[in-house]
């Protein structure tokens, strides 16, 4: 199997950068007893955080609008809400998830 | 026999089952999309070991096809993979007991999703984080992204299938619940409804207003500061 030298290269370099702010904070930040105000900031960075790669998933394709009539995510997501909120349950909400994604594209399709 | 008091290996392995699930579907797709672009089986199974980012492996290869000069490609994807300082961070108040040196595997393999399960267990469970539990979250989660790569890349165009079958769908999904169980965690809901709809706004608009991947970062950046200051500003200073 080829691998091309530029993109040896490249991966490299990638990795290098990806794996730096994985590490350093978890290795630096865990000494330190953080100030009140950044403890508190770091509460909200999950909810933030997975508002903003959800909103994303749901809302955008491609980097374009997904008009809101034509939306199956936005539809199919309302299941497995529902059953995240009643059975705390994330594998059940997937299923719940997919599985109404499979039928609106059937319906669609 | 050890009580389940340090949860280990095999623990976090069955906790990091959902993003096995969301892994081998948005995998299989990477790999296929990557072949697409033109990078060998190699090159993709290089890229999922060495890089194992997926957002960031797209990227990628869309550059790499695009002939784009390496430095611009290492550029972008530290841009798109900026986001894991913050991930990183709110992990280390958890790990604080551990050497530094198993924090840094810990981190080596530091996602969007083994994060806010790895977090989801650690504000259940009062204790610090145990390292062989990450270790098992971590591990299942690569091998499950490295399989799915290889598999997409060859198997090509099956990808409609998959699709079809609505297991694309799986990653938001998963997202959804995890966004419904950190609610239960928050001390206020309408402050964390508020960081929601602010984070969620935000990612969207900047999206689509600005060329690269910021906004991301952007969205949880101003997301956590409106919660902490609304937290901040509303809550009796105590505690200082």
């Amino acid at each position: 199997m080829d691998i091309r030298a530029d993109v040896l290269l490249i991966v490299l370099g990638a990795a290098l950068v990806t794996v730096v702010p994985r590490v350093v904070p978890l290795v630096l930040l865990a000494r330190i007893d953080l100030p009140r105000w950044l403890k508190v900031w770091l509460g909200y960075v999950p909810v933030a955080v997975l508002g903003a790669l959800l909103a994303g998933e749901l809302f955008l394709a491609g980097g374009r609008l997904v008009p809101l009539s034509s939306n199956a995510a936005l539809a199919a997501i309302l299941p497995a809400i529902a059953v995240a909120a009643r059975y705390r349950s994330i594998i059940g909400a997937v299923a719940a998830g997919v599985a109404a994604m499979a039928v609106l594209r059937a319906l669609a399709g | 026999m050890t009580s389940d008091a340090e949860p280990g290996f095999a623990s976090g392995a069955r906790a990091g089952l959902p993003v096995v699930l969301g892994y081998l579907s948005i995998g299989f797709a990477a790999g296929v999309v990557q072949r697409a672009s033109g990078l060998s089986v190699a090159e993709v199974m290089l890229m999922s070991l060495v890089l194992y980012a997926g957002s960031a492996q797209f990227v990628a290869a869309s550059m790499i096809a695009a002939a784009s000069p390496p430095l611009a490609v290492i550029a972008t994807v530290l841009f798109v993979n900026l986001r894991h300082l913050l991930l990183s961070a709110a992990l280390a108040p958890f790990f604080s007991r551990v050497p530094a040196w198993k924090n840094a595997l810990i981190g080596a393999q530091l996602t969007d999703e083994t994060f806010v399960i790895a977090l989801n267990r650690l504000q259940g469970g009062g204790q610090g984080g145990s390292p062989a539990w990450m270790a098992g979250l971590n591990l299942s989660a690569y091998a499950s992204w490295a399989a799915a790569n290889l598999a997409g890349a060859l198997a090509g165009g099956l990808v409609a299938h998959t699709r079809a079958l609505g297991f694309d769908f799986a990653l938001p999904a998963m997202f959804a619940a995890l966004l419904v169980l950190q609610f239960a965690e928050q001390s206020s809901g309408l402050r964390a409804l508020a960081v929601t709809l602010a984070a969620s706004a935000l990612s969207v608009g900047i999206a689509l207003a600005l060329p690269g991947n910021w906004n991301i970062i952007i969205a949880t950046v101003a997301g956590a500061s409106l919660g902490a200051a609304l937290e901040l500003w509303t809550s009796a200073p105590t505690s200082s």
